[in-house]
């Protein structure tokens, strides 16, 4: 008994040590956000907005928070329509060679990322669609994709079908049915899918890199950008706001899931 | 039938903008002056720095998955075992930085790590005078062992929480002490978990370039920094295009010959 007792504290010890690991260094951001001086010294000597200031004055910045906003949106909505018809099929119709198409929608999150971003910047120079919305859209469909197969295709696992051909014994076209009697049982699944599309989007880095012009730049190109010439401390703040946009989106779905658990 | 029009317009776009590109760096690996050729994989091969490079690559890749198993085993194991809102809490702990942007993850790093930062301080304040983290190989694997836990303690909770756990009292019972039954049932049954967020912290290191890219150094570069090199500054394709070949048979292999034991699905839609 004592001795289970100690290995208990021991393992919560490291547990805890872990979950600081997860969390704390990411917090660093918020108050570097806040420092007075043109420097990456932490913890800062001296308090000011100005960076807060300089991210929403400056077009560079608040432009490519625009851009990223925009993109993501656009990437949700293409990403979800997509995965989810997708996965309709998938799970629901004999398709021929279903499980080669899945391991295809899968794919992009295993292939090396730099490997997809090279490969479609060659391909998107030659279709010229480097620098444009609709090439960063499609590009991140592509990587956002994935899990609203995954999420949808695990709600539709669960779903009841026995509703499905009732509804469609009562008179229900396909696209009635599917809109009154599937689409709400899987809404769970789908939400989901469209907050990981949309934070996939948001957060996309490498291949955004290759895609980006000096006219049309997200907010992590800007960063990337940001971090490798000089020590501007506006991608703090830019990173604050990051950090607090990504985490409450996340806190708000669970409660919502909690709510209706 | 009606199957395949409902995914004829995702596998247009998977093709357009992912199998075609793909395919096209693969092409371009094989063309040297618009005529095939293998000069690219010969250069490639005689070539001391590509095999430093992909070297160092493999032994950051190590490294880092070890250390992440380490530190992930115990918080999995103790989320199976405490209470459902402890649980809770534990996932929230993963789930934050698991969907936290890793531009903003490798900014706060670069703070942390830097010679006038607090890391460096602390070690100083300790007796370890001249550490530099900064642009050196450990300051790279600090902040990737940071940033891929999630993507081990996911799966491996996944696995761990299926193990029925009757069967430690099974083995206590016939007079196993505990560490005895931990190593002889629990660790063995635990494997499958451990491999299977082994191989997706081991792929995901290999080709991780944001943060090798701002936390490192090209004095230390790993595979992905110099593809993106070779061909964004020197524009030269086939070199480019030839790593990258390497790289992504590299990835599919190891993902192939690993996938009786690793459900990407499962992983993902833990997360989910």
């Amino acid at each position: 008994m004592n001795a289970s007792r100690k290995t208990r504290v021991v393992l919560s010890a490291i547990a805890i040590i872990v979950g600081v690991l997860l969390v704390a260094p990411t917090l660093v951001v918020i108050p570097m956000g806040f420092t007075d001086k043109r420097s990456l010294t932490f913890p800062p000597s001296g308090w000011s907005l100005r960076w807060y200031e300089e991210f929403f004055s400056n077009p560079e910045w608040i432009g490519s928070l625009g851009n990223s906003i925009a993109i993501a949106i656009a990437v949700t909505v293409l990403a979800v329509v997509l995965g989810t018809l997708a996965a309709v099929a998938l799970v629901r119709s004999r398709v021929p060679a279903s499980g080669a198409i899945n391991l295809l929608a899968l794919a992009p999150l295993v292939v090396p990322i730099v490997v997809v971003g090279v490969g479609v910047y060659a391909m998107f120079l030659q279709w010229r669609l480097v620098g444009t919305f609709f090439g960063f859209v499609v590009a991140h469909t592509v990587l956002a994709v994935p899990y609203v197969v995954i999420t949808v295709s695990a709600s539709l696992r669960t779903m009841d079908w026995g509703l499905l051909r009732a509804a469609s014994s009562l008179g229900a076209g396909p696209w009635r049915a599917f809109r009154r009697v599937t689409l709400p049982q899987i809404a769970g699944g789908v939400a989901a899918g469209a907050l990981f599309a949309f934070i996939t989007s948001f957060d996309e880095t490498v291949v955004s890199l290759f895609l980006a012009s000096s006219e049309l730049r997200t907010l992590p190109v800007q960063m990337y950008g940001s971090v490798t010439r000089d020590t501007d401390p506006t991608i703090a703040t830019a990173s604050s706001l990051i950090l607090v946009i990504t985490t409450g989106l996340l806190l708000a779905t669970l409660l919502r899931r909690k709510k209706h658990a | 039938m009606r199957g395949l029009a409902l995914l004829a317009p995702l596998l247009v776009l998977l093709i357009l903008c992912f199998v075609v590109p793909v395919a096209e760096i693969i092409r371009r690996s094989f063309v040297v002056d618009s005529e095939f050729g293998l000069e690219a994989y010969s250069a490639l091969l005689g070539n001391e720095v590509f095999w430093t490079i992909l070297g160092r690559t493999f032994g950051v890749a190590i490294v880092t998955t070890l250390v992440c198993a380490l530190l992930a085993y115990p918080y999995a194991y103790l989320m199976t075992v405490v209470s459902p809102r402890t649980r809770n809490l534990m996932m929230l702990i993963v789930m934050i930085p698991f969907w936290t942007s890793l531009m903003v993850r490798t900014y706060s790093w670069l703070v942390l790590l830097q010679d006038s930062g607090p890391i460096v301080g602390f070690l100083r304040g300790i007796g370890f005078e001249g550490v530099t983290l900064i642009r050196t190989t450990t300051g790279v694997m600090i902040g990737m062992v940071q940033i891929l836990l999630p993507f081990m303690v996911l799966p491996l909770y996944n696995s761990l929480a299926g193990i029925d756990r009757r069967l430690l009292g099974a083995a206590s019972v016939l007079g196993a002490r505990p560490f005895r039954a931990f190593r002889r049932v629990y660790l063995p049954l635990s494997l499958p978990g451990v491999f299977a967020g082994s191989v997706l912290v081991f792929i995901l290191s290999l080709g991780f370039y944001i943060t090798p890219a701002i936390l490192g150094s090209p004095k230390n570069s790993l595979i992905s920094q110099l593809i993106v090199e070779r061909i964004s500054d020197r524009l030269d394709w086939s070199s480019g295009g030839a790593m990258s070949l390497i790289l992504f048979l590299l990835t599919i292999v190891i993902v192939g010959l690993s996938s009786r034991f690793v459900n990407l699905s499962k992983v993902y839609g833990g997360a989910a």
